[in-house]
């Protein structure tokens, strides 16, 4: 019998029942985690110990999960991706990590950081993926967390096939995890549903006092909202991304995904939603990508200060403090986010920041007010996740609009491409996490990807 | 001297709280190393500020106090650079919205008065402590993230003389708002000082030199001393040019200012809005009962002293120079005391009991009540002033009220029916005393005092029995 393929609903009534016990489950995830580290090289840490928990009415308790080394795990080696943190085990968890404890949900190891090209698409390993992605996707166990910065929740679910969800800004506390890009960071999740992502959002959420940007959420129930009852929301697309006459170069797999999302247009308004084609000044979109590499290298850069070597970390080498300092940052951060710290110093340097800092953020808000238009008259934007287009720079990238925005977002499967996976992206206004995965919840059930395992169609 | 100078000042004082700006651990002086401390002070990876809303109330108070504007919001700054006493390489300060701008504030320097301008003031947290040995360098992060106020003035002061005045009168009024401890014995006032000289009748300022960390006022005299008397040697050498926009620390051993780095070298902070703190709304009710909670600062107070209250300069600066001494004297004036009264009290008998035992004003025993007592007995006649202050001393030794010595047989007889049968007693029993004394031998009027002392084994009023036997025996 295997367990980790299916949902957490599901697992939590074999677990009333007496059917499985939180060991059997965690001993699978755990097996099933050191075979996906091996073939797809997902994970940092597959835990080999864990507190034995009790079955209680929570839904979560005895379920077996991951969390990206971003997370502070207390007693746990906690990288975030860099070799300064190498040895890094802190002595308390991140927030939302504690809340999961308190359900008697149970960690099972700690995925690899990031989109990267490390770890390998369990579709086919020529594809980009997510460590928690790939481990959720492979069916290592029904959820991981992860933090979205950019879109690296919502693009490798669409990748690996499965529903990735990033709630509103300030939802879920990001106490103790390891800062990116702080204004855009949002803890969220993977997982093989709606339902499931609704599930862990609700035991994450809730003011933090360690968190100031987090909200009191107390009178937001997302599962208990998943009612998928579609009829009268109004959904829309931009034409600028959805309609290939804006790419005259498209390649087949760019056509098949827009023609994919044009039957998911057609399939909604069968089903009662209003769905219309919106249009956006074409030079924002265009400004998107920039503005996201300024920001997010300023935010970046700053909030690296703190990798000096000094608290944390074999400190380097050196006769004094600057040079240990120096030789610790050489040595612990890699080339891609020494480009970034670069970069970062550059954009906020004094003479700088007028030109490219401080105007990234007056585009921000630009692109941030042009989408709450269009929750004015819409409940959610959607658009195609993940086409991995190269020739279609505005489409991939508009799902950082969302980060921008602090944003609700999810992506879910819907459909295939070349027998790869194939994704739609819902984001709504700030607060109507409730709305948007209702709507998610509805488009989910009119398919048939709930809870789907990657296959590997390509070797 | 034939150059004018020109000052500014950077002061930074440390704030009063029991948790720090940023982070739930003790905001105190302790001498165990690294006892007041949490993941946020040492910069663990995750962590985020958490501002308290006391040091908000409290540098909301002193941008009022200074009489800047205030802006819509608390907004707080990133400012990067990398020092071991830095742990995550991140200061919180207020670089593009200050908690006050634009303020200005009167000050008393060798008597007479002067405004001080104001660029800003702001709030930030504070970095960690180091000392330096030989070949090692130890970290104290107790006063990581704790609440710091830094005030900037406008280069407005002329002398060490104007810069020690103002610093003084900052200190003083940090002390009345309760908001710091304001002791430079603990590094809890801290200074940058900028100096710049100019020919009396220039209109263009010349070249800023700042000194740093300058830890007392003394320093601070003694360096802009050295300063100025440096820069214009230079100047009147026809050297001027040697005098460069840089950065020096002050040597107290040497006296002396020493280059630490020139402009050239200044860091760049690349300072950026702190996403992890919310714009923090200042709400006109609230700065408005904070401004109400501001209490009368000294240079208010020794203006009414001396002013509605007829006291000496000298006297009114011994009595405003701490707050609860000043309260102490306002609470005797509202019991009823008199202002020459109370103040002679407290700058005689109390600050010199005080003083003695190392005891503040606020715990002493003796409460503005007590004295009011004892004082308005000696007017009604009850006691001498002698018994007063015997009294007032047995109160502040034995921690019992004055009416516990004021008995019916130490009592004072100052009822003139019962003194005068007395008197008339001792009349009659000195008769031929009284013939002599009408008689032209006045030497003997002590005598009947004397006699009227002995059988009241002192408790008489002696200027009721004087009076009395004025009366009697003149008539």
């Amino acid at each position: 019998m295997t367990y980790m393929t299916k949902s957490v609903e599901e697992l939590h009534e074999l677990l009333i029942k007496g059917e499985t016990s939180p060991q059997e489950l965690l001993d699978e995830a755990w097996r099933n985690s050191r075979e996906i580290q091996e073939r797809y090289n997902a994970f940092v840490t597959v835990t080999d110990k864990a507190e034995e928990t009790e079955v209680t009415d929570h839904v979560l308790s005895g379920i077996p999960y991951g969390a990206e080394d971003l997370y502070s795990t207390k007693g746990v080696l906690t990288t975030g991706g860099f070799q300064a943190l190498c040895d890094y085990i802190p002595f308390f968890s991140a927030g939302p990590a504690d809340r999961l404890a308190e359900t008697g949900a149970v960690l099972a190891g700690k995925t690899a950081v990031g989109e990267s090209a490390a770890v390998r698409n369990p579709w086919d390993p020529e594809r980009s993926a997510a460590g928690s992605a790939c481990a959720v996707a492979a069916g290592a166990f029904p959820f991981a967390l992860a933090v979205d910065t950019g879109d690296s929740i919502r693009r490798p679910a669409a990748y690996c096939g499965i529903v990735g969800y990033k709630p509103t800004y300030g939802m879920i506390s990001r106490h103790g995890v390891i800062a990116g890009v702080s204004s855009m960071d949002h803890c969220g999740v993977f997982a093989r549903s709606t339902a499931d992502a609704a599930i862990v959002a609700d035991a994450m959420k809730g003011l933090d006092i360690d968190d100031m940007t987090t909200w009191d959420s107390s009178d937001v129930h997302l599962r208990a909202a998943l009612q998928g009852d579609f009829a009268g929301k109004k959904l829309c697309y931009v034409k600028e991304l959805c309609d290939i006459r804006n790419y005259p170069d498209a390649d087949e797999t760019l056509k098949a995904h827009l023609a994919n999302f044009m039957e998911k247009v057609v399939m909604l308004r069968a089903h009662g939603a209003q769905v219309d084609e919106v249009s956006v000044d074409r030079a924002l979109l265009e400004a998107v990508s920039s503005i996201y590499l300024v920001i997010s290298c300023a935010e970046s850069t700053s909030n690296l200060t703190g990798i000096n070597g000094l608290v944390f970390g074999p400190r380097g080498e050196g006769r004094s403090w600057a040079e240990q300092i120096k030789n610790h940052r050489t040595r612990g951060l890699d080339t891609s986010v020494k480009r970034k710290v670069i970069v970062g110093a550059y954009v906020l340097k004094d003479e700088n920041q007028e030109r490219y800092f401080k105007n990234a953020q007056r585009g921000r808000r630009l692109i941030v007010d042009a989408w709450k238009e269009l929750f004015r008259a819409y409940d959610a934007v959607i658009q195609p996740a993940g086409t991995g287009a190269t020739d279609a720079a505005v489409l991939e990238d508009a799902m950082l609009i969302g980060s921008f925005g602090g944003f609700p977002s999810i992506t879910i499967p819907d459909g295939f491409v070349d027998g790869l996976p194939a994704a739609l992206n819902i984001t709504g206004n700030c607060y109507e996490d409730e709305k948007i995965l209702d709507i998610a919840y509805g488009i989910e059930s009119m398919m048939d990807y709930k809870g789907q395992i990657a296959k590997e169609v390509r070797k | 001297m034939k150059y004018k100078a020109v000052i500014g000042l950077e002061m930074h004082c440390e704030l009063k709280s029991d948790s720090k700006v940023f982070s739930r651990s003790r905001n105190g002086y302790s001498k165990l190393a690294n006892s007041n401390v949490c993941p946020f002070d040492l910069g663990f990876p995750g962590t985020m500020p958490s501002l308290n809303k006391k040091s908000v109330r409290e540098a909301v108070m002193m941008a009022l106090v200074l009489n800047c504007k205030l802006p819509e919001y608390m907004l707080f700054d990133r400012k990067h650079y990398f020092y071991p006493d830095l742990p995550s390489g991140i200061q919180l300060t207020q670089n593009t919205m200050p908690v006050g701008v634009d303020g200005a504030i009167e000050i008393e320097c060798g008597g007479s008065r002067k405004m001080v301008y104001i660029h800003d003031i702001h709030l930030e947290d504070d970095a960690a402590s180091m000392d330096h040995f030989d070949d090692t360098s130890v970290i104290d992060y107790n006063r990581s993230a704790a609440p710091l106020l830094e005030l900037v003035t406008q280069p407005c002061l002329y002398s060490a003389e104007e810069a020690v005045a103002f610093l003084e009168h900052m200190r003083s009024a940090y002390k009345y708002c309760g908001t710091s401890e304001a002791d430079t014995a603990k590094g809890q006032i801290r200074c940058d000082v900028n100096v710049s000289i100019m020919d009396e009748d220039a209109t263009e300022f010349g070249t800023r030199v700042e000194i740093k960390n300058v830890n007392s006022f003394s320093n601070v005299y003694d360096a802009i001393k050295y300063e100025v008397k440096r820069q214009s040697e230079l100047k009147a050498a026809g050297r001027y040019d040697e005098v460069v926009q840089e950065t020096r620390r002050y040597d107290d051993v040497s006296g002396t200012t020493q280059r630490m780095r020139s402009k050239e070298d200044a860091v760049d902070y690349r300072y950026f809005p702190e996403p992890n703190i919310p714009r923090y709304r200042l709400t006109p009710e609230w700065v408005e009962s904070i401004r109400r909670e501001i209490p009368r600062l000294a240079l208010e107070r020794k203006d009414m002293y001396t002013g509605t209250y007829g006291l000496s300069e000298y006297d009114a600066a011994i009595l405003v120079r701490e707050k609860e001494i000043s309260d102490y004297f306002e609470k005797c004036i509202t019991l009823g005391m008199d202002p020459k009264e109370a103040c002679n009290w407290i700058t005689v008998n109390i600050i010199a009991y005080m003083n003695k035992n190392e005891l503040t004003i606020d715990e002493l025993f003796l409460r503005p009540e007590h004295l009011y007592f004892i004082t308005d007995n000696v007017k009604k006649g009850t006691i001498s002033s002698k018994q007063a202050k015997e009294i007032f001393f047995k109160v502040l030794a034995e921690k019992k009220e004055p009416s516990a010595f004021i008995s019916k047989e130490n009592a004072q007889i100052s009822n003139e029916g019962e003194l005068g049968e007395i008197i008339d007693g001792i009349l009659a029993a000195n008769p031929s005393e009284v013939e002599k004394y009408r008689g032209g031998k006045e030497k003997l009027f002590e005598f009947f005092v004397g006699q009227v002392m002995r059988q009241t084994r002192g408790k008489a009023n002696p200027v009721l029995t004087k009076e009395l036997l004025h009366r009697k025996l003149d008539q």
